[in-house]
């Protein structure tokens, strides 16, 4: 987030994040804001055929988010999200990986049973909209 | 950290460095480097294929234009500007990378970035999927449908594609609507909810750009001007990126 719209912005997302999952639930991790690291998706890496030097590259980023101890790691976009989840399961992290929209749904009450692919088993089952839609 | 000295031929012959800086505001501080260090203590680009950004940036200054031009290095180096942030001298190492992948001939880049680029290319979707604006349309008209009859709370909802005046122009990542189309659905509650008024386009809808990635500057711009043209023409106030 911090690249592409500085940190301002981003403070904004951390707000969306706290209302979501409740302040005493958010872990930032550390660096973050500006000295935060890229997680290897972008730049075009992805596609790029390197993928050795890309889960290299990834591997600040594995051991940052399992240095938080958090449940899920939320990405901010789909290129972050295709990495850090290839890293979480890469690195043997199995830390789920959510879009932000999956958890403002599910905090809504409004996340259908279709709509939950990234969600880990503790919350695949939580609160489900039209259960019936399986 | 290289195990042997890196030996310079003869006289200095930086042509890259000279050029990438004439493109540049400030000549992209390209020449204040204090070789401290702080870009490569922080990159986790950092050991990949020998390299790091200060080297990088001082093979490029001792002229090593040749070594800098071949490195399979730039492709690994995602320019998230994280070196620029931390450089004391804010040098845009980035657009030396950048400027470096240009230097490659097109057909020896990276096939997966130089094959998205070209889908792109295709039709004015502009997805790296080559989806056309049919099937994307197609796509989208289903899905909504689906879901406004199984979740009659949201009988409502939209999902509209081209709506003049719409405030908000919102691009998508084509993978969604190709590969997982319910993962476009939490987004829609969220501005159906918000009271949103939003569209899709028809022509540039794809979010992500490799083209950009390539660095290929005219395909890059033929992408960006899609989009951008479309949410012109649509009247649209603000442009959502997704990506």
């Amino acid at each position: 987030m911090r690249k592409s719209y500085g940190d301002p912005i981003a403070e904004d997302l951390r707000f969306v994040v706290k209302s979501v999952v409740g302040e005493e639930n958010f872990i930032d991790m550390v660096p973050n804001r500006s000295n935060n690291y890229c997680c290897g998706g972008g730049g075009g890496f992805l596609q790029s055929g390197y993928k050795d030097q890309r889960l290299a590259y990834g591997k600040l980023k594995d051991d940052q988010i399992k240095a938080t101890g958090a449940d899920y790691c939320i990405a901010g976009c789909h290129n972050c999200h295709a990495q850090i989840h290839e890293l979480s399961e890469h690195y043997g992290g199995h830390y789920p990986v959510v879009h932000l929209w999956t958890l403002i749904c599910l905090s809504l009450g409004v996340l259908g049973p279709r709509e939950r692919e990234y969600l880990g088993d503790d919350l695949k089952e939580v609160n489900v909209f039209h259960p019936e839609m399986e | 950290m290289a195990e042997e000295a890196i030996k310079l031929g003869g006289k200095k012959k930086s042509i890259f460095m000279d050029k990438v800086k004439e493109l540049l505001p400030e000549g992209g501080n390209l020449n204040l480097c204090l070789t401290c260090g702080a870009c490569s203590s922080g990159c986790p680009a950092t050991g990949l294929e020998g390299m790091d950004p200060r080297k990088f940036l001082r093979m490029a200054a001792l002229g090593m234009d040749e070594e800098i031009m071949s490195t399979p290095w730039v492709w690994m180096c995602t320019m998230c500007q994280r070196c620029i942030y931390v450089c004391p001298m804010k040098i845009d190492i980035p657009q030396l990378v950048y400027n470096a992948r240009a230097s490659w001939p097109r057909d020896q880049r990276p096939k997966g970035i130089l094959g998205s680029c070209d889908m792109a290319l295709r039709n004015e979707s502009r997805s790296a999927m080559g989806t056309s604006p049919e099937d994307f349309s197609f796509v989208v008209g289903d899905v909504l449908e689906e879901y406004r009859e199984a979740q009659p709370e949201f009988a409502e909802m939209e999902a509209p594609i081209d709506k003049e005046g719409a405030e908000f122009f919102l691009n998508q990542n084509s993978r969604e609507p190709v590969t997982e189309p319910d993962e476009m659905v939490p987004l829609w509650k969220i501005l159906h909810l918000a009271g949103v008024n939003w569209t899709y386009g028809s022509k540039g809808w794809g979010g992500e750009n490799y083209c950009m990635f390539l660095a290929d500057n005219d395909a890059w711009e033929t992408l960006a001007r899609t989009t951008i043209n479309q949410a012109d023409a649509l009247g649209c106030k603000t442009y959502l990126n997704t990506e």
